[in-house]
């Protein structure tokens, strides 16, 4: 990364990740600046996920220290694997929102629940003014005549579009993707990729993508990380690693994905 | 046609049966969510006190329990009336049951939905209330009716504590008249017809918390 004025908003530094015996993430650092659209690519097990489901605090870390828009992940007195108090992390989430694989909607609650529900038990609004919020956002996903459905009755793209609308509904500076095309059929890859890149032009969001799908991160993407073994080998603006990628392991992965 | 002469009695006692079974179902599934859901969100002290409530009720016998609360209880100064004694000694068997039953249809909620709930901030008592819970009593629902019938059948047990149930009234009945085939026939049917209509219900309510579509795929038929 250029020298740069803004401080990042999301800073990891020296950050160590261990599942028991196993360390996934060593000694990693990683920047994001305020509005960047960062994605990252790798072979399977080399950490993307690892390093989203840390920023969502859905994992702990062990070592290091990560924080976001200035707010340390961990506390100085914090307990736990977290070492941080549960509202302490809430305030953390109230920044991040994600969009997982596999949907993970709520099964028991109608599109419309499904996005209003947070905006209503969380951010404390009227049910009238999640409910406006979340037409707005169903709208900008292309399924406000689905808002009454459950979504065991929608496709698994639309799910999806729906898990993007459910997030975007609690106003979130940072959103991560996690592979969100990976459990689709080819022919609705394409409905959920026009959701995000339209969420690309976004000025203000800052975004993390973990995808396989190298024609779009290089479409979407201010920069590339490309991921092995828990630490990123390489980053740059996707042309960069696209057309000229200087590390051995990149140019074995890209030409392994791309065939 | 000597058993219609009957029916007034044992009529009176299966009313008795239906009001302490119900009852003893409302209150124990109240302790089965209390129980269940501090077995599974609760501190250490919290959970350990449902474990053990869970595991006496469950791991000594209904019919000691009844003798106990009827007999013992009074001799420490706490005495019910012979019906509230069966029901509230019903009901902490179906707490116990039923707390398992609630624990695990807790455990049961796949992860992704945690995550997706903490992943929208939700504080734990949202994620319960409005994420797991709703998922998780649409899997209990089987269960519980069976444990509603099982209840019904071992309420016959209060008859020995003196209560005038179905079986009570049976028991009179073929004591006086001898007549022991008419009576147990006709106190069998009782009891079936009111499992009849307690399965009729429970499959009611769970059709009732599948509707909309939310869940189509019945987990039984
Ligand atoms: N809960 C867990 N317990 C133990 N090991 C885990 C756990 N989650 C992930 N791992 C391990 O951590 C490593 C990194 O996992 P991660 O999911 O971050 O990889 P990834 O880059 O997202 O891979 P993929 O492309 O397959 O999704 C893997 O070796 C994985 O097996
Ligand atoms: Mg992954």
């Amino acid at each position: 990364m250029t020298e740069n004025a803004t401080p990042p908003l999301i800073q990891f530094a020296g950050v160590t990740k261990r599942f028991g015996a196993l360390t996934v993430l060593d000694d990693f650092n990683f920047e994001v600046a305020p509005g960047e659209k960062v994605t990252l690519i790798g072979p399977s097990g080399s950490g993307k996920s690892t390093v989203l489901r840390i920023l969502m605090t859905l994992e702990p870390f062990q070592e290091g220290r990560l924080t976001l828009a200035g707010m340390d992940y961990q506390e100085p007195a914090g307990t736990g694997p977290f070492k941080a108090s549960e509202r302490h992390l809430r305030d953390i989430r109230s920044h991040v929102g994600m969009v997982f694989q596999s949907f993970n909607l709520f099964p028991h609650m109608s599109v419309m629940r499904n996005v209003a529900e947070a905006p209503v038990r969380v951010l404390g609004l009227s049910r009238a003014e999640a409910e406006a919020r979340a037409l707005d956002l169903l709208a900008l996903v292309g399924l406000v005549d689905k808002k009454d459905h459950f979504p065991s009755q929608l496709s698994g793209g639309q799910q999806q579009r729906v898990a993007i609308a459910r997030a975007l509904a609690m106003r979130p500076r940072v959103l991560l993707f996690d592979e969100p095309t990976s459990a689709l059929d080819p022919q609705l890859v394409g409905e959920v990729l026009a959701v995000i890149r339209d969420l690309a032009h976004e000025h203000d969001l800052t975004m993390l993508l973990v995808t396989h799908e190298m024609r779009f991160a290089r479409e979407v993407s201010d920069r590339v990380c490309f991921f092995d073994k828990g630490r990123i080998c390489e980053q740059g603006s996707p042309e960069a690693i696209f057309t000229a990628p200087s590390h051995p392991r990149t140019c074995e992965f890209l030409a392994s994905v791309l065939g | 046609m000597q058993w219609v002469s009957y029916l007034p009695s044992l009529a009176q006692g299966a009313l008795v049966t239906a009001w302490i079974t119900l009852a003893a179902i409302a209150v124990g599934a109240v302790l089965a969510f209390v129980a269940g859901i501090a077995r599974v969100e609760g501190g250490r002290a919290v959970s350990t006190l449902a474990l053990c409530y869970t595991e006496l009720f469950r791991g000594t016998s209904l019919l000691v329990q009844l003798f106990w609360f009827y007999y013992a209880l009074p001799l420490i100064g706490i005495s019910f009336e012979p019906v509230a004694t069966g029901i509230l000694v019903l009901a902490l068997h179906v707490g116990a049951y039923g707390s398992e039953i609630v624990r695990g249809a807790l455990a049961s909620v796949s992860v992704q939905q945690f995550e997706a709930a903490r992943a929208l901030n939700f504080g734990r008592m949202h994620t319960l209330i409005h994420v797991t819970l709703p998922q998780a009593i649409i899997e209990m629902l089987p269960a519980f009716g069976n444990l509603a019938i099982e209840t019904l059948k071992l309420s016959s047990l209060v008859s020995l504590i003196s209560i005038a149930d179905l079986t009570f009234r049976a028991q009179s009945i073929r004591n006086l008249t001898l007549d022991s085939a008419g009576v147990y026939s006709l106190t069998l049917v009782g009891y079936f017809a009111m499992s009849l209509v307690l399965m009729l219900v429970m499959r009611l309510i769970e059709r009732w918390a599948r509707r909309g579509a939310a869940f189509p795929r019945a987990a039984h038929s």
